[in-house]
């Protein structure tokens, strides 16, 4: 449910069975979903980090080892040989409803 | 010291090849004599010591303590000590210091007459103290009135005299003299100028009498000889070098003695009928030897500027240059202030162009700026009277671009502007790490401002702004944006970004208003307002581990706890499989929580009587203590009940990073409070405090702040420190690296919060009061709350752990698997 988002935060979501973070953020309240693998610290943690803007990108910083990741397109700032993988998403009746290749639900 | 920075300048250097050996006729090796009173004070040995046997052992350096050489054969390059050893030299480098001169008055030879110089003679004139009530000091000099404090400080009733008619005479003018006399006197000293000692004899009243050449006598216990020092040049006398008609060896500006493999340096050596009785000189002369010692480019020693700034008995006191005035056709510009007792004196060139001498009492402030005047020799500005009339504005400061490259920023340690800069260049951008990277400011302090200026130069220079913004959403520091919050009353992140700042804000400027705005308001954390500008540890109130598991520490105040406490803990670590350690702090850490676990492991923890410890937080962590005077043999005072009290009074309080405490019951210092914020010794009368002491990355020693104080000035102490450092200290900044960056250092520090010159102290501690009087235990808070209980779920869909999660057991308990075990365990399992 897209309630079960809080603004400016994040929560992980279990889909197809892949760990993913979904983010709502800014004013305009814009939905972003990207893996909630730390590809650095290794571990399941992205969804805890906090969200913020580094010059023209909308951001989240690992709560690890505080990498910023770009929440569209899921480079990470510090070390481009890292990304996140991101994931499109869109908000249909309450919904907040995921796609990676295949159409897919919630 | 002057032996001992040859060394160092040698070792320093990776490709030499020379083959040092060192032989000392003390007991000890190198000290710091120049901080030498701070012994009577809070210096212990090990902070005095210059080097360690581990650095001769480390750098294959043979040394040999307490055998004295007694004789040197320059032909066959041979020395002998006392002891019969032999050793053969290439060179020899001769720093035998000096000795104390002790006037022949008939009776000075008697047991509790002192003089001043080495460790053994700290000893001894504390050991006379311990039964003795009045002490003199004859010597009004500069070491005169180091060891009249160091009387003081032994709570001796305590006299100065002076031969000459008045105090400091070779550094200071009359009308100097006379204002650090007054004020000496106001500090319960007796000055006696003008007085000749003619005799020592057996006293009525006390234990000595001494009789003076004008008829009068004054009655004493215990006497320091400190009427200057006479170069140690005997050896040299004997061996047949050169020597000054009132003694010295005579070097030339190599530095070399009359035969050409001997060297002398320091306050032994005579350079052009001259005496150098300050460090620096000395450290300049060891340059030059290790220059021809290493054949490096040679550096020829062209004699030293003898101007000094320095805290005699707590006043202020700087001498530059020509302070007499005895330049021919020189003219003077004095401001004197008979009610604040200052007085500052400028000798200047005949045309007023150019500072030859200066003379400062009871405000120095203006030192390094002067002195870069005189030593560059600088043109004045039309107005010089501006350089040392009171500040009612913006500091007089020299312009640093001004300066040249070799202008000398730090004496002590010989470092000037071409090193500073350097240092910037390497990637210093502080006054603080360019201090730790060239020891530049880190002896007496007096070019701390001075230092600044230079680094902020560069950085200019250099393109780098220097900003203390603290990101790009706000062009406040962390402290404008704490006046900010405070005076306007803001109490959210939104307010304070959309009022002074721009954009959404980030991972750098969210928890750094979350954690000022819980300094004043203290709201929960996890409020709706407040919950996205926390780190993961706040929004979790835990600290989260390198496999995305979080640690749980609950408080234990004092470390004190109950068997029935421990046991609860024992009971709930093992239902959650938790694996428990104790910390440094006298706490029990449980690691590898899940998040949805948390909060049935708190609901327990909480039921067993425990709260929060705030192990998450940039807050008040603990106050370690010892048994104090309840158990031990030891103990003078109750330290474990002022260590709870404590712990109980400031938990919770938000600052700008982690804070650490402690409390020991005597001065044995079981609780290890001097590397803490806050650390409190007992003393046998109440508390001694200290302040900005730190473990960890750079270790440092906590600073002595108040001597036997009672608990409420303790606590009363504490409340304005904590909330000064909370509202004017960096994002992230440790009290230890607040107070190097703190212009003014300690004594502004203790003007602050002591003496209160700033007014702050009430509403210092009314925002203490606050903070103290809304304390919530931010997890009992939490879990009485089904809206906050919400996150702590690792998904938002599915009642399933992190399936990620791997554990292996080791010693009993388990642990994160490494990555070749997780590899391992997927085999097994599939």
């Amino acid at each position: 449910m897209v309630s079960d988002l809080v603004l400016d935060s994040g929560i992980c979501a279990l889909y197809k069975r892949e760990q993913v973070a979904i983010f709502k953020f800014g004013m305009e309240r814009r939905i972003y979903a990207v893996s909630n693998f730390d590809p650095i610290g290794e571990a399941n943690v992205i969804s805890r980090g906090i969200l913020g803007t580094l010059g023209t990108d909308t951001v989240v910083a690992s709560p690890l080892y505080k990498q910023h990741f770009c929440l569209e397109t899921g480079r990470c700032l510090e070390d481009e040989r890292q990304w996140l993988k991101t994931y499109p998403v869109r908000v249909h009746k309450g919904q907040v409803q995921l796609r990676d290749d295949l159409p897919g639900e919630e | 010291m002057v032996g001992q920075k040859l060394i160092d300048n040698i070792v320093a250097d990776d490709s030499c090849e020379v083959e040092l050996v060192v032989i000392a006729g003390e007991s000890r090796l190198a000290y710091d004599r120049v901080h030498l009173s701070g012994y009577f004070v809070d210096k212990t040995l090990e902070d005095l010591a210059l080097t360690d046997e581990s650095f001769y052992q480390d750098n294959r350096i043979k040394y040999s303590l307490n055998d004295k050489v007694v004789g040197i054969d320059l032909v066959t390059r041979l020395v002998t000590t006392a002891s019969g050893e032999k050793e053969c030299y290439d060179k020899l480098v001769l720093a035998t210091g000096s000795y104390p001169f002790v006037p022949p008055v008939p009776g000075q030879e008697r047991e509790h007459c002192h003089v001043y110089r080495t460790i053994d003679d700290l000893d001894a004139i504390m050991a006379s103290a311990e039964n003795s009530e009045v002490g003199v000091v004859v010597g009004g000099g500069l070491l005169g009135l180091e060891a009249a404090n160091a009387l003081k400080n032994l709570n001796l009733k305590t006299h100065v005299v002076e031969f000459a008619p008045q105090l400091m005479g070779a550094q200071l003018d009359a009308d100097g003299g006379g204002l650090l006399q007054t004020k000496i006197e106001s500090l319960g000293l007796e000055v006696h100028t003008g007085k000749n000692t003619e005799k020592i004899t057996e006293g009525a009243e006390r234990r000595y009498r001494m009789d003076f050449s004008d008829g009068s006598y004054l009655e004493t216990d215990v006497i320091v000889f400190s009427a200057g020092i006479r170069p140690e040049d005997a050896l040299a006398r004997e061996t047949g070098l050169n020597v000054g008609e009132r003694g010295g060896i005579v070097i030339n500006d190599q530095c070399l003695t009359s035969n050409p493999d001997v060297f002398a340096i320091g306050e032994c050596a005579l350079w052009q009928g001259k005496i150098y009785g300050l460090v620096a000189p000395g450290y300049q002369m060891a340059k030059v030897v290790t220059s021809q010692l290493l054949g490096t480019d040679p550096v020829e020693f062209k004699g030293a500027d003898m101007s000094t700034k320095l805290k005699l008995l707590g006043v202020d006191v700087a001498s530059i240059g020509d302070a007499h005035g005895k330049t021919e056709g020189c003219k003077s510009l004095v401001y004197q202030d008979d009610v604040s007792q200052v007085y500052k004196r400028l000798v200047v060139s005949e045309n007023g162009k150019k500072l030859l001498g200066a003379v400062l009492i009871g405000d120095a402030e203006a030192y390094g700026t002067l002195l870069q005047f005189k030593l560059n020799s600088i043109n004045l500005p039309n107005n010089p009277e501006n350089l040392i009339l009171p500040v009612t504005g913006e500091v007089a400061k020299i312009g640093v671009e001004f300066l040249p490259d070799s202008a000398q920023i730090c004496s002590c340690f010989d470092v000037n502007q071409a090193q500073i800069c350097a240092s910037v260049d390497s990637g210093c951008r502080t006054p603080g790490d360019v201090k730790a990277d060239t020891k530049a400011s880190s002896g007496c302090g007096g070019c701390a401002m001075l230092l600044k200026q230079v680094v902020d130069h560069k950085l200019v220079q250099l393109g780098i702004e220097v900003s203390n913004h603290v990101c790009e959403h706000f062009d406040f520091s962390r402290r404008e944006l704490a006046d900010i919050v405070r005076v306007k009353q803001i109490r959210t992140f939104k307010e304070l970004i959309h009022s002074h700042g721009r954009g959404l804000g980030c991972d750098v400027c969210k928890p750094t208003v979350g954690s000022i705005l819980a300094s004043y308001w203290n709201e929960h954390v996890l409020k709706e307002d407040h919950i996205t500008l926390q780190d993961t540890n706040d929004v979790f109130l835990a600290n989260m581990q390198k496999d995305g598991t979080y640690s749980v520490i609950p408080r234990i105040p004092g470390g004190e706890i109950t068997p029935a406490r421990l046991i609860a803990i024992g009971e709930i670590a093992s239902e959650f499989e938790l694996y428990t350690k104790i910390t440094g702090a006298q706490r029990i850490d449980l690691l590898g929580a899940q998040v949805h676990e948390l909060p049935i492991i708190w609901k327990r923890l909480i039921d067993a009587g425990f709260e929060t410890g705030h192990a998450y937080g940039k807050a008040l962590r603990t106050v370690k203590s010892c048994v104090g005077s309840t158990w031990c043999r030891y103990g003078v005072q109750d330290s474990v009940t002022t260590a709870i009290n404590i712990e109980e009074r400031y938990r919770g309080l938000r600052s700008p990073h982690k804070l650490k405490m402690a409390v020991s019951g005597c001065t044995r210092e079981c609780a290890e409070a001097r590397s803490k914020d806050v650390g409190v010794i007992a003393t046998e009368k109440g508390w001694n405090l200290y302040v900005c002491g730190n473990g960890g990355m750079r270790p440092r020693h906590a600073d002595l702040f108040a001597v036997d104080i009672d608990t409420p000035t303790l606590i009363c102490y504490i409340d304005r420190f904590l909330m000064f450092y909370v509202r004017t200290a960096d994002r992230l900044q440790r009290t230890s690296v607040w107070l190097e960056n703190l212009v003014g250092g300690m004594e502004y520090l203790k003007d602050v919060i002591i003496h209160d010159k700033l007014g702050l102290g009430e509403e210092l501690e009314s925002d203490m009061a606050n903070v103290i009087g809304t304390y919530q235990c931010e997890w009992k808070a939490t879990i009485e709350d089904p809206e906050k209980l919400k996150r702590f779920r690792h998904y938002i869909n599915a009642d399933e752990p992190d399936s990620n999660l791997a554990f292996v057991r080791e010693r009993g308990q388990k642990r994160p698997a490494t990555k070749d075990e997780r590899i391992e365990l997927k085999e097994v399992t599939s």
